[in-house]
């Protein structure tokens, strides 16, 4: 027995000597939690550095985006909140504001004014599509394909996903039902404005997915950013969805034989949101962090090192060149007019009421 | 199969030579994917494939940018240290309890022992996502609840600490320091410690003079599985770690799911010259320990 | 007959049986701190896990006042419940919206209906801008009493008004606490919502003396049904409501039920429709594809296992590095191997290319299905298999085949009727210890077995971190669990746990 008290005891010091060791910076320090790959780097660059000389403070990343709701959930369930700062989709904030497990945020006297004298609620504008929600850009989901391997006539138009016969092989497709319902509907023909509508109804749903069970045996289904560009790169699949962003880093940086669509492109808002539930003293320094990262300057920065329109208006002159390649950003850009002629509207709101209905059904019909 | 008797015939040889091709087959199905790694990981591309450069021997094809990129990216350091921070810890509590309870378990007569050495074996065969799935719900609970007692608050909850973490993984260690601790005492001669008690000498000094170095060997194997299996756990530390707990299996997942990049081939390498130095670490030790019991008396 | 006695003069019985009693306590003294560690940090976790599987406090805590009003509704009946129930879903809606739990109950009704989350989400935003207005108006015309907070917070703190206003003095209670932790506000300097003033208009219309008396019979009432019927015609569906009070218990069976794809309808369990039907299915994959693992192992682990119990103890020993090599190597490297040799791309189907087996444009899909699965697998769960098929047939004298082979059996008999029968137990311990670490399998499936490849762990994964649904989680969980215990007790019961052996 006292052999064993003593072996507790030793435990037990030498526990708590490395708890004391490993808690004791804990204060200066930050979880940032963003979508990994080339869009963490870029945020990596254009705000986390600079806030680090700036403050001292030290920023982790967490790649858990994808699972930020979940997670957030559950954080608020136990009461402990280890994120600081949270990088979600607009669909995604409106949930979480809804919940009650965001901050909200009042624009005007929480972000930093614009550089042009604009207020931060006129320069996001439309953007600020919840109260929780701190707009950073605006990106979208479109089709990259391989040019060596789609034969002689190149696809032009989305639709080119649905046939087999002209571009037979593997592609990809993300996990989920949006963006893929709408593409399915547009190409079986229902007139882009209509397109919720339809998804709305029972038969609308089972058209978009009896046009997707006729690729179903092609795709590869993907649930992270990076997996197109490296399907696409690897040669695994011929024509893939993904962001715009990760299309340039592969078509511009990484020189592979990939080109991209602008067609039916489906814009969406990339933002932050603050958790509910920090201590005074973090959620301080998390407000100083977005004020920060999401200035006019800032984003303009960011659009340095990835093709993602800032979500200011202030920002859009300051866009420039590439960090490296040094090549003109803004052809690059979503935004772009000359990429800008056939885009899709994506509907938050109308994801937000119907993502949980959906996801139900398009997870049975993966299974199925 | 010690060699082909002299009179075998020609069926038989035919038998010998291809079931030992078989097994060769085997063998490489086993070694090969390990070992394919290696070279990849030196590939001057940043993708998983050998490029034609790599595949005819031309120096430009390799680098070790993947190497450099491992131990200059923060991401992977954080994950490193945190694997180096939290390993250790859950090692030694699982070691230090473990111990004590598989000298407990080998005593002759002890109530229940079927039942408890199924539960203490448990964490081994319960599936990772079930543990993972219960530690994430109860871990986040700042209190302990105590069957028809009520519960102990606890002024922290576990969930996304260092502290949470580690007791994770030494309830998981454990299995293995049980089994290797009781498979060492089933060959340890209990005389041993009558005969010191009789000459004098208390339960603390038999303990570390007499029983200790004896079964050393098996609670040094012991933690060394324990060791591995927290340093190479991931589905726990996903659900019940944050970021600030990464490891390097958290990194990996995340790399292989998320951001792929080479990389991880070149972690994976380093991991298979740890794995290779614990082989013989534990080979070594269950030589000697086999040794130090053919000397005792039996 | 005299006892038998100790030294120290006791009878001998007694001092053995206090010296065995003293062993024994030791014993467990020596394991007790053990044991609690095991039991508070790994299987108290898992009996919490078990008590998610039927808790289901989410719907009773949420709309208490229609659950209540609920009960004396007939579901099946087939018709809309009445006014009364409409009226406390109003109260319940508007407070929910406040402390933002309705989109969650919406999101967890949704498993059972799909289509409740979208309605509970509108509704959510509408219901603060109903028509109720209209009763708010008119007591605060009527008397301008009735719009001073703080006279209501007197008159809700008077017993005999609350006796007289039930439904008043409930709701009041309800908002007041919801300023209170919600809005951060206090009760008495806050003018009272839509809400109370439609309960104090109940209230009166069923009889009960106003504090200040209001001639009511100038306004039209307001029907609430149809107000949440303008929200959406769901309300009027008498599914939905048959679905809120079928969940409305505290404890359910429904996330078992929905594990092996049945429902709870209003007469009794169905099944659910086809195009929900997956759990059945995955199980049913789950258990095939581990079998065909571990079928798979004994193929290839057997003919190691014996050439390695059969070679000198040297050459067996350096053989033996092989397999525990990839023993010791971390899964993820070995799962990361498997990446990058599976892809269409990659190195097996380059060297399949090259050798001409299949032509450039047909190479072999072997990743992101079950093929890659069971490759994956197998080749990370072969040790578990070839260990303890190793350590059986170290124990089979080789002397027995012999002997066999000069009583003249051929090879083929010697081998199959005295060698293998002997080997079985080998057999029996590597096959249950596979099955039980792959059906429980979650990295590998995740990172190689793209939709189809993919167990009933990453389904567990999926409805934890992506979904939502903690509770069909933990009855999936349970449910492999109990699968995993079972297998284990016959692991132990054949085999023994104190026999396994780890490297050798």
């Amino acid at each position: 027995m006292k052999t064993s008290m003593k072996l507790m005891a030793t435990t037990c010091l030498t526990l708590t000597a490395t708890m004391a060791v490993s808690d004791g910076h804990m204060a200066d320090e930050m979880t940032i939690v963003s979508w990994g790959g080339a869009y963490s780097s870029s945020q990596q660059n254009a705000y986390h550095t600079p806030y680090m000389e700036m403050t001292g403070v030290n920023i982790i990343n967490d790649e858990s985006s994808a699972e930020a709701v979940a997670k957030l959930r559950a954080m608020n369930e136990a009461g402990n909140v280890t994120w600081d700062v949270v990088d979600v989709v607009a669909s995604d904030a409106i949930r979480l504001c809804d919940e009650g497990l965001a901050l909200e945020i009042d624009a005007d006297e929480q972000l930093a004014p614009g550089d042009d004298g604009s207020t931060a609620s006129e320069d996001f504008g439309d953007l600020l599509v919840s109260d929780c929600f701190i707009p950073q850009i605006v990106y979208s989901t479109t089709v990259g394909y391989r040019t060596d391997l789609v034969g002689d006539t190149a696809p032009t138009d989305i639709c080119a996903l649905f046939d087999t016969e002209t571009y037979p092989g593997q592609r990809s497709l993300e996990k989920r039902p949006i963006n893929n319902m709408e593409w399915a509907l547009l190409c079986d023909g229902v007139a882009k404005d209509d397109v919720y509508d339809v998804l709305e109804t029972e038969e609308g749903q089972a058209q978009a997915f009896a046009k997707l069970d006729t690729i179903k045996d092609s795709v590869v289904w993907w649930s992270a950013g990076a997996d197109t560009p490296q399907l696409l790169a690897d040669g695994e699949v011929i024509m893939g969805s993904t962001y715009n962003g990760r299309l340039f880093s592969l078509i511009e940086e990484q020189k592979q034989p990939v080109a991209m669509l602008w067609d039916a492109q489906v814009f969406d808002l990339d933002g932050w949101i603050i958790p509910t539930g920090l201590t005074p003293e973090r959620e301080a320094r998390a407000l100083d962090y977005v004020r920060f990262a999401t200035d006019t300057q800032r984003l303009a920065d960011q659009s340095k090192y990835i093709a993602y329109g800032p979500a200011r208006q202030s920002s859009a002159p300051l866009v420039s060149t590439h960090a490296e390649l040094g090549i003109e950003m803004a052809p690059h850009m979503p935004t772009d007019p000359a990429n800008a002629t056939n885009t899709f509207l994506y509907n938050y709101e109308w994801w937000a009421d119907y993502r949980d209905d959906l996801d139900a059904k398009f997870q049975a019909w993966l299974s199925q | 199969m010690s060699g082909l008797p002299p009179y075998a015939t020609t069926g038989q040889r035919a038998w010998y030579y291809s079931f030992r091709v078989i097994c060769g087959l085997i063998f490489f199905f086993l070694i090969a994917p390990i070992l394919v790694i290696i070279p990849l990981s030196f590939n001057a591309e940043d993708f998983f494939t050998f490029t034609p450069e790599m595949l005819s021997f031309d120096p430009a094809g390799y680098s070790t940018k993947h190497y450099e990129d491992f131990f200059t990216n923060s991401d992977w350091q954080l994950a490193l240290r945190n694997s180096l921070k939290i390993a250790p810890v859950a090692t030694l509590l699982s070691v230090s309890l473990g111990t004590l309870a598989a000298i407990g378990l080998s005593q002759s007569h002890v109530p229940f022992r079927r039942a408890i050495m199924a539960i203490l074996i448990s964490p081994m065969i319960v599936p990772l996502i079930i543990s993972a799935t219960g530690m994430y719900f109860f871990y986040s609970n700042p209190y302990i609840p105590i069957p028809f007692l009520g519960k102990i608050e606890l002024p922290f909850t576990l969930t996304g600490t260092y502290l949470g973490v580690v007791l994770a993984h030494a309830a998981l260690g454990i299995p293995f320091v049980i089994i290797t601790v009781t498979a060492t005492l089933v060959g340890f001669d209990q005389s041993l410690t009558r005969a010191a008690a009789n000459m004098g000498a208390n339960p603390v000094t038999t303990f570390f003079r007499v029983q200790m170095p004896l079964i050393l060997p098996g609670v040094v194997s012991g933690g060394l599985f324990a060791f591995i299996t927290s340093f190479d756990e991931v589905v726990v530390v996903l659900f019940v770690g944050s970021a600030g707990q990464k490891t390097l299996p958290w990194q990996m997942f995340t790399g292989l799911r998320e951001q792929i990049s080479p990389t991880i081939l070149a972690v994976a390498t380093i991991l298979i010259a740890i794995s290779i130095l614990l082989l013989f670490v534990v080979e070594l030790l269950r030589r000697r320990s086999e040794r130090l019991r053919g000397m005792s008396p039996s | 007959m005299t006892e038998v006695l100790a030294a120290d003069g006791r009878p001998l019985k007694a001092s053995l049986n206090r010296a065995l009693r003293r062993q024994k306590l030791r014993a467990l003294a020596l394991i007790a701190p053990l044991l609690i560690f095991i039991l508070v940090s790994f299987v108290m976790p898992i009996a919490d896990m078990l008590f998610r599987s039927v808790e289901n406090e989410i719907v009773a805590d949420t709309l208490p006042r229609t659950v209540m009003a609920l009960e004396e509704w007939d579901a099946d009946s087939g018709d809309v419940p009445g006014e009364a129930v409409f009226d406390a879903l109003y109260t319940d809606m508007a407070l929910a919206n406040e402390y933002k739990t309705h989109t969650r109950l919406g999101s967890r009704l949704n498993y059972e209906l799909t289509g409740i989350s979208s309605l509970f989400r509108k509704s959510g935003r509408r219901v603060g801008r109903f028509d109720t207005d209209v009763y708010t108006d008119a007591f605060q015309d009527a008397d301008p009493a009735y719009s001073d907070p703080a006279q209501w917070a007197t008159w809700m703190a008077d017993d005999t008004i609350r006796a007289n206003l039930p439904i008043t003095a409930d709701t009041y209670d309800a908002w007041a606490q919801m300023i209170v932790e919600a809005e951060g506000d206090v009760p008495a300097e806050e003018e009272p919502w839509d809400f109370v003033y439609t309960a104090l208009y109940q209230d009166a219309t069923a009889g009960a003396d106003l504090p200040i008396g209001v001639d009511l019979s100038g306004i039209e009432p307001v029907s609430l049904s149809a107000q949440f019927a303008d929200v959406d015609e769901d309300w009027l569906d008498p599914e939905v409501w048959q679905t809120i009070k079928i969940y409305s218990p505290e404890y359910t069976n429904g996330y078992f039920l929905n594990s092996v794809d049945l429902l709870k309808g209003s007469d009794g369990i169905e099944a659910r429709p086809e195009s929900e039907q997956i759990y059945v299915t995955l199980f049913i994959r789950t258990m095939i594809m581990s079998l065909s693992i571990m079928g798979m192992c004994v193929l290839l682990g057997y003919p190691i296992a014996w050439l390695l119990a059969n070679l000198k103890d040297s050459t067996a020993n350096l053989l033996m590095i092989l397999v525990l090599l990839p023993f010791w190597t971390s899964l993820l490297v070995r799962t990361s191997a498997w990446k990058v040799l599976l892809q269409q791309q990659g190195v097996i189907n380059d060297v399949l290319v090259w050798i001409g087996l299949v032509a450039d444009d047909g190479r072999l899909q072997l990743i992101n299905n079950q093929t890659g699965t069971i490759i994956a697998m197998t080749h990370i769960l072969l040790p578990f298999m070839i260990l303890p098929l190793y350590s059986v047939m170290k124990t089979i004298p080789p002397s027995y085949l012999r002997a066999a082979k000069s009583l003249g059996a051929t090879d083929w008999t010697a081998f199959w009727r005295v060698y293998f029968p002997q080997s079985i137990p080998g057999i029996g311990a590597g096959c249950i210890l596979v099955f039980i670490l792959s059906i429980g399998y979650y990295i590998t499936p995740e990172l190689v077995g793209g939709t189809k490849g993919v167990f009933i762990s990453n389904r567990i994964a999926y409805h934890i971190s992506s979904s939502l649904n903690w509770g069909l989680a933990a009855a999936l969980g349970t449910i492999l669990l109990a699968v995993v215990l079972l297998l284990y007790w016959v692991y132990d019961r054949i085999v023994g746990i104190d026999n396994v052996k780890l490297g050798g």
